[in-house]
């Protein structure tokens, strides 16, 4: 055992150099090289330069002018983006339902008028509490509520959803779906 | 399952079938120590490396020697990540100032990256320093794949040698490993992945405006900490109201690299591969995927390289692959169908080519079904772990194929080097079930099982279940034990189940609900994990230094051939046999009760 020891710990001294400081250290040089966008958090800037946001990072909305997105389980409050979680509620457990039907209320009462079906992930908590994307169904069914909150042609609305609608990337991985913040932002007129 | 839902499907699996071979000849090029361009020119620095540790890397060891030298090291390694996250307070790269963490869960936290589990019972970006995440959790993602990949590669010189009291020499082995195959891999996905918008700065979390202010109230805190209450005894509420959003930074996309490559699992930020800065697209999605399987799939053809029959190598990969591709048929349209209960209440969970539709709770709109339920599969079919959606809202179908495949003890696939060792052992067990079925001393690979072999195969495949039940049925039965659940009824079992299924296999994955960070599961739960890898390393290497001493049999009538398809069928049948009969009772219990109760509402 002794005779182990030594190298062991040398071994385990170097390799904590090499691969805990020298790696990420050189990954970091390199991101921030080359992508330093993206390496540090893919922020939309408004054309002062002031972050308004992360394109990967949703927020919270319940104003009816805006388009709202994934429900999230995050404390203390929603889309707390330095601790991240999901609900974590099992699919019988009754809390879940009740959760779900609060959130069916809340988009029915700002849309009396819309039969759609609700789609599922307008209604479901995200993996991460901070999603930034709904499902273009999601869009679709929000789209007149939001027209008629800014007075505004739905037609109009749709159109902007459309530029704000990202495909499967390669025409293969993933899912469509929209971007949420960068949306209202564009609604706002904040940026573009 | 829709057109898309298969194309994603065979995409995935032909590009890791079509990597296996290149990467795996590869791999045994390195530990072969023949010359393949990048060992040529690091030379130099795998010398300095031996050099400054004073390693002779022409001294073998006997399979004493090298159990002991992976002990001594892992255990130095445990060491440094505790002490690392009980003093992150006074060192530096502290920028938000996070104190110093809880014994029990520093305990359960080092013996969890040590141990190549990566098991989370603390919130990534809310207690970890950069330092300790850096120098202490990325570090020993490397060494704990470094050392399950030596130790499979001693592993198999046991059937290569004959007549040899050695088996390789432990340092060497981790040294290329690490030097050769991990680094290497690791900067190519990491830059891949910052590319895609992985994380990776050193600068502290980033501010930013919230287009719409959030009203909140949260309970308000004495100097104690504990919650203030009114006369009444209610506690007292604040109303409060953001204007601010704070991103969680950090160098991410480093650790994310190797966390999926060496089959550890344990996320940067909270909930892993779903936060959207640890996992930003489809693509950095497909790349993290593949990166779970690699290295294990291609292990394989390492194998079958070294001991000169890639046939063998071949057939191991066909039986995981076939098991592999039967589960995510039953997973993803389990959590395709969605939930019987949210369709009662008009909620359009159907597949179109406007939504994913599903069981979308836990889930990130940008993955949907198709590559949530993939992931989960390959996920706990490797010991990796890492999850992009929240198993615990999966379906019970959906969930109860994670649960299974780490129960039948992370062989489809497995871990880095402990995957296929594990495997291997299997087939020892299969070729000595066919012997004694046509009347022959069993033999693999031209060494003759014995009942050495076999019993120390019988400790390898009996310790994960004796961990896994005792630990389930100790944690139902005690207070603190029942009190972490979340979940109300089956569910709440299956939480507990997966838990131990978890820790003693060496996964890492959760039922996230479980509030495990309490004295009691980050104890019993550590100590499962410390079990289930080196409980098995040390019988694996044993069987390796018996079989190294063994002399080779030549191939007669009565050797079964154990590169056919027949081998293959009776390797897939005595996993889901032994896996099956272990464990179909507690899950009878927990998942399949669930879903009995969900249809039949």
């Amino acid at each position: 055992m002794l005779k182990h020891l030594k190298p062991a710990l040398f071994m385990l001294l170097i390799w904590t150099v090499i691969t805990g400081v020298a790696y990420p250290l050189a990954v970091t040089g390199l991101s921030q090289l080359l992508f330093p966008g993206q390496a540090n958090g893919s922020l939309i800037k408004d054309s002062q330069g002031q972050p308004l946001g992360s394109e990967l990072i949703g927020q919270a909305f319940s104003d009816p002018k805006y388009f709202w997105g994934r429900p999230s389980a995050t404390s203390p409050y929603p889309y707390n983006a330095a601790a991240s979680s999901g609900s974590n509620l099992g699919p019988t457990n009754p809390a879940l339902a009740d959760a779900v039907k609060a959130r069916i209320n809340a988009l029915r009462g700002g849309d009396p008028e819309n039969a759609m079906p609700i789609p599922v992930d307008l209604v479901t908590a995200s993996g991460s509490g901070l999603d930034p994307h709904i499902s273009p169904a999601a869009a679709e069914y929000q789209i007149n509520r939001v027209a008629k909150a800014r007075n505004l042609d739905a037609g109009k609305v749709r159109d902007l959803v459309g530029q704000h609608t990202e495909p499967r990337q390669w025409w293969v991985l993933g899912e469509p779906r929209v971007n949420v913040l960068g949306l209202n932002l564009a609604l706002d007129g904040a940026v573009r | 399952m829709t057109g898309n839902t298969l194309a994603q499907t065979a995409i995935y699996l032909l590009t890791l079938l079509a990597l296996a071979r290149p990467l795996g000849w590869y791999m045994a090029r390195i530990y072969q120590g023949e010359p393949i361009g990048i060992n040529h020119w690091l030379k130099p620095v795998e010398a300095l490396i031996y050099r400054l540790s004073s390693v002779n890397p022409k001294e073998e060891m006997r399979w004493t020697d090298y159990a002991i030298a992976v002990l001594a090291f892992n255990l130095c390694g445990l060491l440094a990540v505790f002490a690392l996250q009980r003093f992150q307070a006074y060192l530096p790269l502290n920028p938000q100032h996070l104190p110093g963490i809880s014994p029990d869960s520093a305990f359960n936290t080092s013996v969890s990256f040590v141990s190549n589990t990566n098991w989370q019972s603390y919130v990534g970006e809310a207690t970890l320093s950069y330092l300790t995440q850096m120098m202490g959790l990325t570090v020993q993602n490397f060494l704990s794949a470094a050392t399950g990949m030596a130790v499979l590669v001693a592993f198999t010189r046991g059937f290569i040698r004959r007549n040899a009291d050695t088996i390789g020499n432990f340092w060497v082995d981790l040294t290329r490993g690490t030097l050769y195959i991990l680094l290497p891999l690791s900067l190519i996905f990491s830059l891949a992945l910052a590319g895609q918008g992985v994380v990776q700065t050193l600068g502290p979390y980033q501010q930013t405006p919230l287009v719409e202010s959030l009203a909140y109230s949260q309970p308000k805190l004495g100097e104690d900490g504990q919650a203030l209450m009114d006369a009444e005894g209610k506690p007292i509420v604040a109303n409060l109201e953001l204007r601010e959003q704070t991103l969680a930074l950090g160098p991410a996309a480093s650790q994310v690299a190797i966390k999926q490559l060496g089959s550890n699992g344990g996320g940067f930020f909270n909930v892993n591969s779903a936060h959207p800065f640890e996992n930003p697209t489809p693509l950095s999605n497909f790349l993290e995927m593949l990166a779970i399987l690699l290295i294990p799939a291609s292990l394989c053809h390492t194998f079958g390289t070294m001991v000169g029959d890639t046939r063998q190598g071949w057939a191991i990969l066909s039986a995981m692959t076939i098991v592999f591709v039967a589960l995510v048929f039953v997973a993803v349209p389990a959590e395709q169908a969605g939930n019987p209960l949210l369709l009662e209440l008009g909620v359009g969970q159907s597949a179109s080519n406007l939504q994913a539709g599903g069981n979308m709770e836990g889930k990130e709109a940008r993955f949907g079904i198709v590559n949530s339920a993939l992931w989960a599969v390959a996920t706990t079919a490797a010991s990796n772990g890492s999850v992009n959606a929240m198993h615990d809202s999966f379906t019970p179908i959906g969930g109860l194929i994670p649960l299974w495949l780490m129960q039948l003890g992370e062989v489809i696939f497995g871990g880095v080097g402990s995957g296929l060792y594990g495997m291997i052992v299997f087939a020892i067990v299969a070729v000595f079930v066919a012997g004694l079925m046509i009347g022959r001393t069993p033999e693999y690979l031209g060494k003759k099982i014995e009942a050495y072999e076999m019993k120390m195969a019988a400790i390898v495949i009996l310790i994960p279940p004796f961990l896994v039940l005792g630990g389930t049925a100790l944690a139902v039965l005690a207070d603190a034990g029942q009190a972490a659940v979340f979940n109300p009824g089956a569910h709440g079992f299956s939480e507990i189940l997966y838990a131990f299924s978890s820790a003693g296999n060496n996964n890492g994955s959760a039922f996230a609900g479980l509030s495990a960070n309490t004295p009691f599961y980050n104890c019993l739960l550590g100590l499962a994990m410390l079990f289930s890898r080196y409980w098995l390393i040390v019988p694996v290497l044993a069987i390796a230094g018996s079989l190294a001493a063994k002399k080779i049999v030549p191939v007669s009538a009565g050797t079964l051939p154990t590169h056919t398809p027949l081998f293959v069928g009776l390797l897939i049948v005595t996993i889901l046999l032994v896996g099956a009969l272990t464990f179909v009772p507690a899950l009878a219990l927990g998942p399949i009760a669930e879903h009995l109760i969900m249809i039949g509402k």
